[in-house]
């Protein structure tokens, strides 16, 4: 049952993610990426990780994807009049894409485990409540450093996309 | 309650995100268009945050799930900078094709 659902989820990622790439029209590439978004955050409830399936539906299909679709719409992209690349760039790009897969997999596939074998121990390390207490004690600093990059972004965002007032 | 990786295995996992990194990589090479490429960016974050969460439940630790959880922030953060600086760029040049973007090269 599992594994049915794991080999599903799995083509849905990578279709979805092939689709994305490929598709001519940005809208249609951004719809793809959401159902993407949507089936790592099933790969991510198959694991038991509540929190972050959560936080990832909510961040990546709710918060970036708004986004980016807002940006298209502005921009007055769903037009697709992009001018395709030369056939020796698209030719070096497929070449690429299997070299990189084919080095990436060859290396993890060689590679002797750490640990043995995969055990397990039935310890609750993943529960909303372990994950806070983790964040807020070990991992104070970082969590603050988190929030005033943030606030840098909004900042930064504003200041850029703010009109110009003495070229215009 | 059994669990996942008991099942399939960290090696599928392993595989996925290979294949998930190597579609960013070639959208990032394929496209023209800078919005396509940001796509592109987000989904090789995605592998490296799917095999970080698979790690995390192959060594039973929450820390990898806590660096996930940065790294959404991080990612949040640069899709609204960058298409802050896209739209910039489309209004001074009227495109965001990336090939037009050559002022730099002299």
């Amino acid at each position: 049952m599992i594994e049915i659902l794991f080999y599903i989820l799995s083509a849905l990622t990578l279709g979805s993610a092939f689709m994305t790439v490929i598709s001519k029209n940005p809208i249609h590439s951004a719809i793809w990426l959401v159902v993407s978004f949507f089936s790592i955050a099933g790969h991510y409830a198959l694991f038991n990780s509540q929190f972050l399936a959560m936080v990832h539906i909510i961040v990546y299909s709710g918060a970036i994807m708004i986004l980016m679709l807002f940006t298209i719409m502005l921009m007055n992209l769903n037009i697709s009049n992009e001018i395709s690349k030369p056939m020796i760039t698209k030719i070096i790009a497929v070449v690429c894409f299997g070299l990189v897969g084919l080095v990436l997999i060859s290396s993890l596939a060689q590679t002797a485990p750490v640990v043995d074998a995969y055990a397990a121990t039935g310890k609750d390390y993943q529960s909303i409540e372990v994950l806070g207490k983790i964040l807020l004690n070990e991992f104070t600093v970082p969590f603050e450093m988190a929030a005033i990059l943030l606030l840098m972004a909004m900042i930064g965002a504003v200041l850029i996309s703010k009109k110009d007032k003495t070229t215009t | 309650m059994e669990q996942v990786l008991q099942i399939i295995g960290i090696e599928q996992y392993i595989y996925l995100s290979v294949i998930l990194f190597c579609i960013g990589v070639f959208g990032i090479l394929y496209r023209r268009n800078a919005i396509v490429m940001f796509m592109s960016i987000e989904i090789m974050l995605n592998a490296a945050n799917l095999l970080l969460v698979a790690f995390s439940n192959y060594h039973e630790d929450a820390q990898g799930q806590v660096f996930v959880f940065f790294t959404m922030a991080v990612a949040a953060a640069e899709v609204a900078i960058g298409l802050a600086i896209l739209v910039a760029i489309y209004r001074h040049i009227g495109s965001i094709d990336i090939d037009k973007l050559k002022n730099l090269k002299g």
